[in-house]
Order: C-alpha cells, then structure tokens, then sequence
C-alpha cells in the first residue's frame, strides 16, 4: 500500500525514534516482535477471531440519509454521507483495535504489566478491557485536569480493574500523561509493555498502531463498494494523534481521486492561544519519540492546546500526517470547540447517534465537502466514538444539571 | 587542540583522583541566581559543570529537574539565555569544562549548525541532548564536530555488549553511564553492577566514563568514584539550591567533590 516509513522509522522527514538510550534497547525489541508477529498468520487468526466476536467487527457503514438531506439543504445539492460505525465497537469508540493488536502482541512477548496514557479515556478504557480480557495488570496515566472532566471512564477503567494515575505534572493533561508513562517504561522496561495509544511515539509504533487501525479502512472500502459500487470521492476523519484518520485513510492512500481529510480541533479559534491543530498551527519538531508538527513557542518549548474535546486535546499529530500533508495527499482542515458542540447535537436528533465530542469535529467538514460535491458526490465519514462519556459536558455547556 | 575536557581528565589522572560533575539548572530560579551558582561552583571542587537547559516536556526526568526546569521558562529562559550564563562564566574561568544537557526541540528548533556555532562562541565545551540516541544524532553530531564540540553519548543498563560499540562508536569527550533504568533523581544502581558496566565501557570506548544518576550522598559519590573516572549529582543540588539556598548547595557540593576526590 505504501512504503513507508523506511527501516529507521521515517515518514519523509518526520517520524524517527528520539528517546533517550535507557529506552533505545526496548524499543528495538519490540520492533523485532512486531515484524515476526505480522508475519504470523496465527498471529492475525488471533487478532481476527477477537475482532469478531469480542470487538465486534465489521462495523457497520451507515448511510446517513438525514445527515445528506441536512447538507442539502444547506447548499442545495449534497453528496451521499456514510458513517463508518466504530462508535459500535466494544468500548465505543476504534481505539480497540490497536489495543487488541498490541496486547496480543505483548501476550507474545511475554509482558504482563501494561501501561497506557489517555486523554478522555477512551484508549485507557479499551486497555484495560483487553488487559482484564487476557488478564494482564494495567495502569493507565491520565491527567488530573482529563480525570476531572472525564468521570465516567476513570470509573469504568477502576471497575475493569485499571490503576489510574493521576499526573499533575505540566498541563495535567494528555502530553503530560504521555511523559509519565514513558517515565514508568524507562523504569520498567523489562517487565512492561507500554501501548500507546496513537499513530504518534517512536518507531514502530505509528506504523504498528496504522496496521492495527487499518481494518477500518480495509472494511469501508469492500463495503463502499458493495453499496454504491465505486470508490467514495472523500474521506474524513476528526484527528487528535490521528490513529482513526490513519486507520481509515491507509486504505485509500492508493487511490489518487479518493480525497482524504483530516479535522484538527480549533478549539477557540486557530488564530487564538487556544486550539489543538498541529498542522494548521504549530511547526515541525521532537517531541515523545517523533519528529513531526507541534505546537510550541518561538523556542521551541511545547505549548498547551486546548479543545473542548479531551481526546484531541494535544500538541503533536502522528508523523505520517505531517509527512502526508507536506506531500499533499492529504488535506488538513479544522473545526471549533462551537462548531463541535453544534455538530454533537445535530447528529444526535437528525441521525439518533450520539457522537463522540472528538468525532463530533469531523461533522461540519463533512457537510461543507457534501455541498462542494453535490449531489452526486460520495463521502465516508470515520465517526470514530459514541458520545456517552460527553453528556455531562454537554449538559454542563446547556445549563442543565442531570 | 587539546579540549579542556582532555585537559580535566588528564589533570584527575595525573593526581590519581576520580572527578566531580556537577549539575544545575540554567536560569533557576532566575539567570542572576544561577549564574552565581555557577561562577561558584569550581572553587567547590567542581571539575565540569553540567549545564541544563530547560524543557517543558522532560521525560527522562524526574520531578526535581522537571520543576527546576518549569520555574527556569518561568523567568525567561531559553537556549540562548543559558548560552549566555557560558559567555559570563567565561569571563573569569577558562578551564572548567561546561556540558550543556538538555532535550532535542529548543536546540532543533534553533537549528543544529547555528546551535554548535553558538555553543563555541559561548566557551561551551560538549552536550548531552537527551532525546537523541545515536541513531539520530547524526546531523548535531556533524555540526559539533566542526567546531571542536564534545557531542556526549550516554550509555545505559540496558545497552547490552551488542549495541554499545554503536552507542560509544560517535561520542567524544567521555561516556556517560546513567547508572540506573530510570529518571534523574531515581535509586542509585549497584555499584558492583556499576563498576562492571564502567570497566566495559571504558574497554569500548577509550574514553573516561562519568556515572550519573541516583547519587545523593557523598557516601554514595564515594563508592561510585572508586571506578567511574568521576561522579555526576544533579537533582541532590537542584533540590538543596531550591529549597536552602546557594551557600547550602555549595556546602552539599563540597561534600560531595570531597567524596569523589578522595576514593582510593
């Protein structure tokens, strides 16, 4: 399909594996494991057999006929808008899938103590369903400021049998989290296993958590094809790390006429202090074992994003889209934490899903491409997360207390 | 050119002692306080100074430097601020070797050629940065070595007797052992664990072998000094600055070279 990265890691320029020696030796050995792992078809039966039936793969592709009629009317003539259903995975939301893939792959290794960051919790959940599941010990690292507004998945992540740290370092939020579990890898590599939860962090895992994810593109394409008997004209996908972005377009990189979009989060505004979108906004940089598009000051100290949205509430972006970007294949857009919170609530009463505040910011895109398209136009929106773990910060933002 | 870093380490040979590395955090808490620190350091027995140079994501620290980096940004510090504490400790010093330490994104976002030019004409002497193992290091390794600059690799317990000859393979000046699998400020390591790592890098490389991480105590910098060709302490000072001031981080680093310099 591509071929990239190349042996060291790199995506063009971007890419690479910048962490200090104590972690070099791990890493390369967990590269090792990867690239017999993949080779081993028992590896994948595995793999598939728990996507079926524990994940609950294939997920659905949905045709959105209010979401299509809702874009007509605004332009008049709007293309045809499927919705590739993960939000109806196990755990709500795609990041399974990679999780899956890497703790088969830990079980392989012999790993048994599993570490995870997460922003709106949605990795540390599907982490510890899959440690609980192969009854591995799991401590996720969340932010105290993510582990404030989002409740509900620190409580899921206890009742699965989870450790949730608390990390108060920095911003308290999910960069933060990744430097203390990378602090808790240098210190207990041997024993540990960390799965991270993106496209982004040293070789191999963009390329890795892009295999794992790369089901939903591989299913989206044989079911476009089934439905409307052509490829789609658009592909879109909200991007935080952009592990759902990857997993769908990977697919379709191939297909020079398939447009891609990736949805950063503008939080307030890409021309504020307060927004999420790396590429839009920031410049290229190293941070968490990749070189790729950050945000950061005029001395490269990393800056705070901000996104209403936890889970792309960031300032990297995985290396290939920097590197996919620079290449142009494909196009980087954003939408607002006002936009956003619309969207959520739109989908919700024309469609009856409740979207993940995250997948939510991939929505009005998909709109503004429907009207660009017209009527003959076809697009697969990646609605990547279900949006109960957001109520209560949607009712919080309506005044109403539930 | 004989490097000044050379000249240390033939200087503690000649006497048949170990050395004294000592770290602190440029600009903390601000770029008057530590420069002072600084300027007083040698006369404590300091042999090289360990520069740092802050960072607001340091993942291989732990929370004594992670702090003492984020009260650093607080007052203003970047790259060139700490390349200017170099510029006035030179004024009165030219012989302390100074290793600037710090992470990949403040130096690649100034740029590896204009980071190394800048670094020579402020008397620096090497670096150590962090995030950048020797499979990337290659770019900032070139530029060093154009104008004479120690790029200073560490070496691990986890480099195993495969990868070390890569990891020593490009670095100048000395090796850095990290004594323990972890953050700054960690446990020690085990010093017989120590002192084989040590013997086999030495063997490797050529080159002296510092010892860093997880030294505290004197007593500690005493059983570290009896193989390392000298001792590095980072978080006990930063701790003892921030918390009791400079005369008590400088009576901290007396004890602490005392220590080093007098193991058999």
């Amino acid at each position: 399909m591509t071929n990239y990265p190349d042996e060291n890691g790199r995506f063009g320029s971007f890419g690479g594996r910048y962490v200090a020696e104590t972690l070099m030796p791990p890493i390369l050995a967990l590269e090792s494991a990867y690239k017999e792992a993949r080779k081993d078809p028992r590896f994948w039966a595995e793999f598939d057999s728990f996507a079926r039936h524990y994940v609950g793969r294939p997920s659905p592709l949905y045709f959105a006929k209010r979401l299509t009629e809702h874009a007509s009317k605004n332009g008049g003539n709007g293309a045809k808008i499927y919705l590739k259903r993960e939000d109806l995975n196990h755990t709500g939301a795609h990041k399974i899938n990679n999780v899956l893939g890497q703790l088969l792959l830990a079980k392989r290794m012999g790993k048994k103590r599993i570490i995870a960051e997460t922003g709106a919790g949605q990795h540390g959940v599907a982490t510890a369903t899959m440690a609980a599941r192969l009854g591995m010990d799991c401590i996720v690292f969340m932010g105290a400021v993510d582990i404030e507004r989002q409740k509900p998945n620190v409580f899921r992540m206890k009742l699965l049998g989870a450790e949730v740290r608390s990390v108060t370092s920095g911003t308290s939020t999910l960069k933060d989290a990744m430097n203390d579990a990378l602090r808790d890898w240098v210190t207990h590599a041997s024993e540990t296993f960390y799965c991270i939860g993106t496209v982004a962090g040293p070789h191999p895992y963009p390329e890795m958590v892009r295999e794992f994810q790369a089901i939903i593109g591989r299913e989206a394409k044989a079911q476009i094809l089934k439905a409307e008997s052509r490829l789609p004209d658009a592909v879109v996908a909200c991007i935080g790390g952009g592990s759902n972005a990857m997993g769908i377009f990977h697919e379709f990189i191939g297909d020079k006429d398939v447009r891609l979009i990736g949805v950063e989060a503008a939080g307030r505004g890409v021309d504020t202090d307060e927004h999420a979108a790396s590429l839009t906004g920031g410049a290229p940089g190293i941070l968490h074992g990749n070189r790729t598009y950050l945000l950061q000051d005029e001395h490269g100290q990393i800056n705070d994003a901000h996104s209403i949205s936890a889970g792309l509430d960031y300032p990297g972006i995985g290396p290939e889209h920097s590197y996919l970007h620079e290449i142009g294949r494909a196009e980087y857009v954003s939408c607002t934490d006002e936009e956003a919170v619309e969207a959520f609530q739109m989908c919700t009463k024309l469609e009856g899903i409740i979207p993940a505040l995250e997948s939510a910011h991939a929505i009005p895109r998909t709109l503004d491409m429907a009207n660009e398209l017209g009527p003959d136009g076809l697009i697969i929106m990646n609605l990547s997360g279900r949006g109960d773990k957001d109520v209560n910060t949607i009712a919080n933002l309506m005044g109403v207390e539930i | 050119m004989t490097t000044r870093i050379d000249k240390t380490f033939a200087r503690l040979k000649a006497a048949n002692q170990s050395g004294f590395v000592a770290y602190i955090m440029g600009g903390d808490p601000s770029h008057a306080a530590s420069l002072d620190l600084m300027k007083a350091l040698p006369d404590a027995g300091v042999d090289i100074i360990e520069l740092g140079m802050p960072f607001t994501d340091p993942a291989a620290d732990g929370p004594v430097i992670e702090l003492a980096g984020l009260r650093a940004l607080k007052s203003g510090t970047t790259v060139r601020s700490v390349l200017d504490m170099a510029t006035e400790f030179r004024v009165d010093n030219d012989s302390t070797p100074i290793i600037l330490m710090g992470y990949a994104n403040p130096v690649h976002h100034m740029g590896y050629a204009k980071f190394a030019a800048a670094a020579k004409d402020a008397g620096v002497d090497g670096a150590i940065i962090v995030d950048l193992p020797p499979e990337e290091d290659a770019e900032l390794r070139t530029a060093f070595e154009k104008h004479d600059l120690a790029l200073v690799r560490l070496a691990t317990p986890t480099t195993d007797d495969a990868r070390l000859p890569k990891v020593v393979a490009g670095t100048k000046g000395f090796v850095y052992y990290v004594s323990v699998a972890g953050i700054t400020g960690a446990a020690k390591g085990e010093n017989t664990a120590i002192t084989d790592a040590v013997n086999r890098i030495r063997a490797a490389s050529g080159l002296p072998v510092v010892v860093g991480f997880g030294v505290k105590t004197p007593k500690q910098a005493t059983e570290v000094a009896k193989s390392a060709d000298a001792v590095v302490v980072g978080s006990a000072i930063v701790d003892k600055f921030h918390k009791d001031g400079k005369d008590a981080a400088l009576e901290l680093v007396r004890s602490l070279s005392a220590a080093a310099h007098g193991a058999e």
